[in-house]
């Protein structure tokens, strides 16, 4: 989230579109309501009337996979109507950029498209730059390859009879839902966005999400009270698992990982550093080699030094332009290739894709350990449904780990909290915490590479692994204290602005990630968490501060939140250029006489009409201004329409490129597409309950949440299912190409069919709570993701579980 | 007539509420409810409290766990009323917080081992684990590791070894597994995050 959950009580206008946020975050949807309680207009966009529905103003259905249509149109509509905030496009976005002359699109494909590789050649997306090497502008938006008018051409197409075509959503209720949204395109309105799976899980995931950054900076919502992108996400601790880049891509505080063409260290840090030539922009980016050599460090300690490039040699080296993403790691496990396989705190049988193939694959397994609180379908494969045990190789552990409150730690909130919590209790039995148990094995490894070397032997035995308490336990505020960070020798630090000079012991925690160096003096496991202690150790992650100076519900004192415990990320541009609140009701910062005021500012430098020492406000950007054009994407600067990997149209209505052209194709043989076919005619998605949680691996295994919700269900709306003279409450099979799941006929009015290219087009959907393990009868059902294929977007590999083919069937 | 808990136990300062609710012939089984509620909430009153946050969700509602100090074991979990996010509010997963503790009987206790074809799980101990899979860990690494790519250009990864999870558990944690994939080597690394 750029906001925080408080923060939704802000908002003039909420948008929830990929989210059904009363059933899956009922307290995030708290929030909401108090919005509505003051005046606020609540909209859910949404395939299926939910219980979201039932309480927001109003609900527009749209078939899945349409979202950038019904986005892009929206985008049309503002510009069309002039409804854009022009001060704040002008001033803090790419919008007055000129573009290229070589950049364009042509029925549905951007320039430097490459159709063997299935990639773009991005040398076209780029801006033009004066003799200083600083973008080229055109303050007045009138220039045609400035971006403001390259936008309106791309979005001009976005008519809303094309988009209520492809979407099914009537022209009145587009009208309805962009009129409401683009009303908060002025200074004293707010407007927000809340989303979930249902925007990430496409092939044009990322799109999907940058279509709403483009409206809300077009409408002056980022960085603002009751504003920004709010990505209300699914696990307890996903925004710390992502911030410590458990992901092949990155390392801990996003950054990138190493590169087999990077071969030493200085050409690593000089591809990964931005450069900017405006005086103006702070490019706070260009301290990347502080965070990234303070994290070698905190890998390697001592024996990281500078001779040694700081242990860059010793890290493993991604081949250039190579995934190697779950659907990936599935996909070489299937070929056999990867033997061995940890599966922590998770269920990949029942939640990944396509999971026949996944099944499949780990039959092709030496060696499988499970660290987890239950057993789960992905831990006992090897006797899972048609499978038998007597054939099965591997060799299988399956760890006792102790549940969360039987644990010290941290999480980290979608809102950037990061709260402290402790131990409540022993856990059970031989349970230890799933850190200590990789503590342990982490530690034997290291054992046998000090006896017996091994292929680059020295990244494990140089590593850095004494987080260990006297009694042989993990200890977890030293780990927490080593991601913050610490100085390696007694430093100087000096304050040129408030003319201090402070000297820090060796071993001091940093106070802030400003204090980072690039030369080995600090060692800090996660750039972004510094700060989360002080210099003298005081852990600010557990604090309980109740007080709230702004009334906004930034609640400063509790808890701590990254970066520096600022509540909204991009927070100056809610001022103008000057440093005044643009909405003077809901004050997040103001520049008073020579400092900020308010929320913790990104940055202290003064606002931008100080031409001298002022800086732009979105600070990790090169350039210091919002992308509208957005040439980081693999698909195209502008988000385009694509229909769904398999979809009920042979044709895109949008352009001759019918599915997203960047997207991954996974050539095995059970990677098995089937768009538009007679046998498959139903539009199919899938969610969660209120009840159960992702694969349902936890709560299945509770009594009570089981009762509530016991088995799996298919939704059909009455008139499909007086089609197929489907009863509610009868067994039904339902079959994509990949696989079938029997379940219960849940005859519903939630979901009416659609109008999509003058035909009638039925939506499905299923719960993806339910495993053949538990309950043991075999009653809750098997795997939605039995059906659901092995295809993902484009730049992130997110799968496309929202939107794909089936048939229903009486069972 | 409508009675919430505080209201009751305000009411029913002594046991003769009770009694005095059913002279005036009201069911007495919600009473009973009331009272052995009374007695769990003595107990609770008695407990250490702990603070916790809910494993679920991305919300980061706040939750007090009660622990009996005399047998240690949790006896009650409730949203926390200061924290001001829920505000001591939950949903139906996390007031059923309780039922993921030790008294729920499919909690795993044991590590346990499936032999290659083996037809059963075995309990076995942490020394065993440990030791087995260190040793399975190298030497699937060794025997695969890749030292140059097809380009030759030194990329020191280990192909042969997968690693997935996990957004549930603490973020010390998370580093914890960040950090130990990097110096194995190992690139097939992900989580739910992606998914």
């Amino acid at each position: 989230m750029t906001n925080h959950y408080c923060d939704l009580k802000n908002a003039d206008v909420i948008l929830i579109m990929g989210s059904n946020a009363a059933e899956h975050h009922p307290i995030a949807f708290k929030w909401i309501m108090r919005a509505k309680d003051k005046g606020a207009t609540i909209i859910h966009v949404d395939p299926r009337y939910t219980r979201t529905s039932a309480r927001c103003d109003f609900h527009v259905p749209l078939r899945s996979g349409t979202d950038i249509a019904f986005l892009g149109g929206m985008i049309n509509y503002i510009l069309q109507n002039n409804k854009y905030f022009k001060d704040y496009v002008v001033n803090y976005t790419n919008a007055p950029f000129i573009v290229n002359s070589g950049f364009n699109f042509k029925d549905g494909l951007f320039s430097g498209y490459d159709a063997q590789k299935r990639k773009y050649n991005k040398d076209t997306w780029t801006f033009d730059k004066d003799a200083n090497g600083v973008p080229k502008r055109d303050m007045t938006l009138s220039d045609p390859r400035c971006v403001f008018q390259l936008l309106k051409k791309h979005y001009s197409r976005y008519t809303l009879d094309k988009v209520s075509s492809i979407t099914g959503v009537s022209k009145e209720n587009l009208l309805k839902v962009y009129k409401a949204y683009s009303a908060t395109g002025r200074p004293d309105k707010s407007g927000t966005e809340c989303y979930a799976l249902g925007w990430t899980q496409h092939t044009t995931g990322v799109q999907n999400i940058r279509s709403m950054a483009i409206i809300q900076l077009l409408l002056g919502n980022m960085g603002i009270a009751g504003g920004g992108i709010n990505a209300l996400r699914g696990e307890p601790n996903v925004q710390g698992s992502t911030d410590h880049c458990i992901l092949y891509g990155n390392l801990p505080g996003y950054l990138k990982m190493p590169v087999a063409s990077l071969d030493t260290l200085e050409h690593y840090l000089k591809k990964c550093t931005p450069v900017s030539n405006d005086p103006q922009s702070a490019n706070y980016y260009t301290n990347y080699p502080k965070f990234f050599v303070s994290f070698l460090k905190s890998m390697w300690g001592d024996k990281a030094t500078k001779d040694n490039e700081f242990g860059y040699q010793w890290m493993p080296k991604l081949d250039d332009g190579k995934a190697y993403s779950t659907m990936h790691m599935f996909d070489a496990m299937y070929e056999g290739k990867v033997k061995g396989y940890f599966c922590v705190g998770a269920d990949t049988a029942v939640s990944t894709p396509n999971s026949n193939k996944v099944r499949k694959a780990m039959e092709k397994l030496d060696w499988l350990v499970g660290e987890n609180i239950f057993d789960n379908e992905t831990h006992s494969f090897w006797k899972g449904p048609g499978v038998d045990p007597a054939k099965i190789k591997t060799e299988c552990f399956l760890l006792p780990a102790s549940a969360t409150m039987e644990k010290e730690g941290s999480q980290s909130n979608s809102g950037r909290w990061v709260q402290w919590k402790y131990k409540a209790a022993e856990a059970p039995g031989d349970a230890i915490p799933v850190g200590e148990i990789e503590l342990k094995i982490m530690a034997e490894v290291k054992k046998l590479y000090q006896k017996e070397g091994g292929p680059n032997a020295s990244a494990i035995t140089n590593l850095k692994w004494d987080y260990f308490d006297s009694k042989g336990h993990m200890d977890v505020l030293k780990i927490s204290q080593q991601i913050n960070g610490h100085f390696t020798k007694d430093t100087v630090i000096e304050d040129k602005a408030k003319g201090t000079s402070t000297l820090f012991k060796k071993g001091q925690c940093v106070p802030t990630f400003g204090n980072l160096k690039d030369d080995g003096s600090t060692a800090c496991g996660n750039w972004i968490m510094a700060g989360s202690f002080d210099e003298k150790g005081f852990n600010k992650m557990a604090k309980r501060g109740k007080d709230d100076p702004t009334g906004l519900g930034l609640f400063p004192n509790w808890s701590f939140a990254w970066p520096v415990n600022r509540r909204i990320i991009y927070n100056r541009a809610s001022c103008d250029v000057h440093g005044k609140p643009y909405n003077p009701k809901r004050k997040l910062l103001e520049w008073v006489g020579n400092k900020w005021v308010g929320d913790v500012p990104d940055g202290p430098w003064p606002p931008m009409a100080n031409k001298e020492k002022g800086k732009y406000p979105f600070i990790m950007k090169a350039d210091g201004v919002g992308s509208i054009f957005g040439p980081a994407m693999a698909e195209g600067p502008f988000p385009e329409h694509y229909e769904p990997v398999e979809s009920p149209l042979t044709k895109n209505p949008m352009s001759g490129q019918l599915n997203n052209p960047a997207i991954y194709i996974f050539k095995s043989d059970l990677d098995k597409v089937a768009s538009a076919s007679e046998k498959y005619p139903y539009v199919c998605t899938t969610y969660s309950c209120t009840e159960h949680w992702c694969s349902g691996a936890l709560t299945r295994w509770q009594a009570w949440l089981l009762e509530a919700m016991p088995e799996l269900y298919v939704e059909i709306g009455h008139k499909l299912a007086e089609e197929k003279g489907i009863k509610n409450g009868s067994r039904v099979k339902v079959s994509s190409i990949r696989g079938e799941v029997e379940c219960v006929a849940m005859v519903t009015r939630r979901f009416k069919p659609f109008t999509v290219e003058a035909k009638t087009v039925h939506q499905v959907g299923l719960p993806f709570n339910y495993g053949w393990l538990f309950p043991a009868d075999g009653s809750g059902g098997d795997s939605t993701n039995l059906l659901t294929p092995s295809v993902g977007d484009a730049n992130v590999f997110c799968p496309e579980y929202k939107a794909f083919m089936v048939n229903v069937e009486k069972a | 007539m409508k009675i919430t808990r505080r209201g009751f136990l305000t009411l029913s300062g002594a046991v003769g509420g009770g009694i005095a609710l059913s002279s005036l012939g009201l069911n007495l089984k919600p009473t009973k409810a009331y009272a052995d509620e009374l007695g769990k909430m003595n107990r609770v009153k008695a407990a250490k409290q702990t603070i916790t946050t809910c494993c679920y969700c991305s919300v980061g509602c706040g939750l007090i766990c009660s622990t009996d100090k005399a047998t240690g074991k949790i006896i009650n979990i409730e949203g926390d009323a200061d924290h001001p996010i829920n505000e001591g509010s939950l949903c139906a997963k996390g007031a059923g917080f309780f039922d993921l503790t030790e008294a729920n009987k499919h909690r795993l206790t044991k590590v346990l081992y499936r032999k290659p074809y083996g037809t059963e799980w075995e309990e076995k101990d942490w020394d065993f684990a440990i030791s087995r899979i260190a040793r399975l860990i190298k030497d699937t690494r060794d025997k695969g590791f890749v030292t140059k790519n097809a380009k030759g250009e030194l990329v020191n990864r280990c192909e042969t070894i997968g690693h997935y999870g996990s957004s549930n558990v603490d973020n010390e944690e998370c580093w914890i597994m960040s950090v130990k994939c990097r110096a194995l080597g190992l690139v097939y690394i992900d989580h739910q995050a992606r998914v």
